[in-house]
């Protein structure tokens, strides 16, 4: 008898071919997803190499040599410039000082700056310990990789540079393991220092993007359940239409989402000291622009699915791949940048961003503008597609 | 002027003809049963009068106004097969979201929810979430969002299926109230007794197309059993068949078919006698709808 369940069991699934895509296409599309992400391209990698920004404040014939090194080293990516790809600030091209440095590292362009002060020159290899000229590392502790890979590869540059000149100083007896480094260097994290828990305010927006797309995908299967109920049916014979029902869902499911993460960012505050409170209009519009464009993305899917389970497969490919590739998971600055340029295709990669502004750079309103462009534009195509797609409920 | 007038309907989905120039007029208070076998092309037919479906050729026009599709039709009420209600919603709430929707607003909407629920005795459950309600309480609901706003005319798709004699009783004196007030009927169902007791004229659609349409007598003749069926229970079975019967499978059952009862009768009951045969029961009818029905559109299974 449990023989004849097994067999019917996968004569069913034989003939289902729904079934047959979620049971085995979806988990090579998952694992090809998530290889690309996780298993290459990233800063793990070495052919990913970490961004930072030079400033020489020395500009002696020792400190230059140490740049170019650094700069020859494969492992960086050096600016000494501020680079061209910047959205804000000062003008592409321009000699970097310490302030633009900081800049840099503070609005999330490069995750690390090296300062090398005037006086530097005469602490390469010296290993007298002591108070001497020491190294700056600015950092963005969001990121936790790139500041002990610019502080080790420091050390090999000065290391090639001193070959390169003919030997050291000399090693002081009885130094401390600090004193042992060619170049000793100090790091100051330039955001979220002052914060008693600062890594939740960057991972509460990646989590709150992750859910409330699924959460708005799940809450789009109302139209799913209109039509099988069919009150969909009566609904289009009645002076309401397809659009009027569409524009209600999606503003339904915009303040879901609205509440959903209001809910969420306020046990954050609660329990994991986020800084809400000191951060509420960037928290407002942040959360209606991204409330609004996973509102019409789950109207996208559900318009996409005729069955709940069609639109459950979907969307847990869909969001979990673009949460994935969008840094809900997975730092987009550890993914290599052509992924990260690749992640700009989901409207959550923008929302992340957003969020990040607002509650780990601090950056001002203004500073806010593409991100919130981007989901407006994103909101609109959303619900262009969906009422496209939704055509085949309407008269046939 | 008829309310409702559907000419040379066509639509084909696909290889698949569903209503292939069908035609039909329903008059003021009426109420037209519209019967055939599944896949016929009632919905069909019911879904392009409510604007569900964009027809290939012919016109659908409501009070002498052909519609087009997307054409507002608030004189039309629809009521549908599936029981199309948001079941965590309470009675109250459905008919307000239904009533509103079809513009209905304010003190109106409020008096309209408040006389349908008296009018489908839900007034004591009006507060209950439908979920909770029984199958003839839904169904009673459905129609009644039907025809919240006061149509002129209601399309009903199969309004009593799977409920309970009682409700259904129930749904057909909603239905003669609505009669009452001047609101015309458009009825698909597939029983075939209730359409013949309760609706005026029938018409039957078969292959897209009207086959047949009249009041029951009309329908008779139109499908050649017009005459009385006579059936004789006999005491014991027939050795053979007395000249003018035809025999059942029942070897005790005889019948024929006689136009004048009180000249034909009795020579066929002295037939019987004449055989050595006694008479139990006897009985004399017109066709049934049913028989009608089976003449008209066949015996073999359609699905």
């Amino acid at each position: 008898m449990i023989g004849l369940l097994i067999a019917n069991s996968w004569r069913q699934l034989r003939r289902d071919r729904a079934a047959q895509v979620l049971a085995f296409v979806v988990p090579i599309m998952f694992f090809s997803i998530f290889a690309v992400i996780f298993g290459g391209g990233n800063r793990m990698d070495s052919a990913s190499p970490v961004a930072v920004a030079v400033v020489d404040e020395s500009g002696s014939e020792r400190s230059r040599a140490l740049v170019r090194a650094l700069e020859a080293d494969s492992g960086l990516r050096v600016f000494t410039q501020t680079p061209r790809t910047r959205t804000t600030g000062p003008a592409a091209g321009q000699p970097l000082t310490r302030e633009l440095a900081e800049t840099l590292v503070r609005d999330g362009h490069v995750p690390a700056a090296l300062v090398l002060p005037t006086g530097i020159e005469g602490s390469l290899m010296s290993f007298r310990g002591g108070p001497g000229v020491k190294a700056l590392i600015l950092h963005d502790p969001s990121d936790p990789v790139a500041a002990r890979l610019v502080g080790g590869l420091l050390q090999r540059a000065v290391l090639r540079v001193s070959a390169a000149s003919g030997g050291f100083a000399g090693l002081a007896a009885g130094a401390d393991p600090d004193a042992l480094m060619p170049l000793r260097y100090e790091e100051r994290a330039v955001l979220g220092e002052k914060r008693e828990s600062p890594m939740v305010a960057f991972y509460a927006a990646g989590i709150a993007v992750m859910f409330i797309m699924f959460s708005a995908a799940g809450a789009g299967g109302a139209l799913i359940e209109e039509t099988e109920s069919g009150t969909l049916e009566r609904v289009l014979t009645s002076g309401l239409g397809m659009t009027g029902l569409l524009l209600g869902k999606w503003l339904y499911l915009t303040s879901l989402a609205c509440a959903q993460v209001c809910v969420m960012f306020v046990w954050g505050m609660l329990v994991f000291k986020l800084p809400l409170l000191t951060h509420l209009p960037g928290f407002a519009i942040m959360t209606v622009c991204t409330a609004a464009a996973a509102a019409a993305f789950g109207l996208v899917l559900a318009s996409l699915s005729r069955t709940r389970q069609q639109l459950s497969g979907l969307a847990n490919l869909v969001v979990l791949s673009l949460n994935a590739l969008g840094g809900s998971m997975f730092p987009r600055f550890l993914m290599s940048d052509t992924l990260q340029r690749a992640s700009l295709v989901g409207f959550n990669a923008w929302a992340l961003d957003g969020y990040i502004k607002v509650f780990w750079r601090e950056a001002p309103l203004p500073a806010l503008a593409p991100q919130v462009g981007a989901l407006l534009g994103f909101t609109a195509l959303f619900l262009v597609l969906a009422r496209r797609l939704a055509r085949r409920w309407e008269a046939v | 002027m008829a309310v409702l007038e559907i000419q040379g309907a066509s639509k084909h989905f696909g290889a698949t003809r569903a209503l292939d120039g069908m035609s039909l007029v329903l008059g003021e208070g009426e109420l037209l049963g519209l019967l055939g076998p599944n896949g016929a092309g009632k919905t069909t037919l019911i879904r392009a009068i409510a604007g569900r479906v964009r027809l290939d050729a012919g016109t659908v026009a409501l009070y002498g106004r052909v519609l087009a599709p997307g054409t507002t039709r608030s004189d039309l009420g629809v009521v549908p097969q599936e029981n199309a209600l948001y079941p965590l919603l309470t009675a109250r709430e459905n008919l307000e979201t239904f009533g509103r929707m079809n513009g209905l607003q304010g003190k109106r909407l409020h008096e309209r929810a408040s006389w349908a629920l008296e009018w489908t005795g839900l007034a004591d459950r009006a507060k209950s979430e439908v979920r909770t309600y029984s199958g003839g309480m839904k169904r009673r609901l459905n129609l009644a969002c039907g025809v919240l706003h006061e149509p002129r005319l209601v399309l009903l798709d199969e309004p009593t299926v799977g409920v309970d004699p009682q409700s259904r009783e129930k749904i057909y004196d909603m239905l003669s109230g609505l009669r009452s007030a001047g609101t015309s009927l458009l009825l698909t169902t597939h029983y075939l007794e209730e359409a013949e007791a309760r609706c005026e004229r029938i018409v039957i659609i078969d292959h897209g197309r009207a086959i047949a349409a009249g009041t029951l007598p009309e329908l008779v003749e139109q499908a050649g059993l017009s005459g009385r069926r006579v059936r004789l229970a006999l005491d014991r079975p027939a050795a053979s068949v007395p000249s003018g019967f035809t025999r059942e499978n029942d070897a005790n059952v005889l019948t024929a078919t006689i136009t004048d009862v009180a000249h034909e009768l009795p020579g066929l009951l002295s037939r019987v006698q004449a055989a050595g045969l006694g008479v139990r029961d006897l009985e004399v009818r017109t066709a049934s709808l049913q028989a009608v029905f089976l003449a008209l559109t066949g015996k073999e299974l359609r699905e």
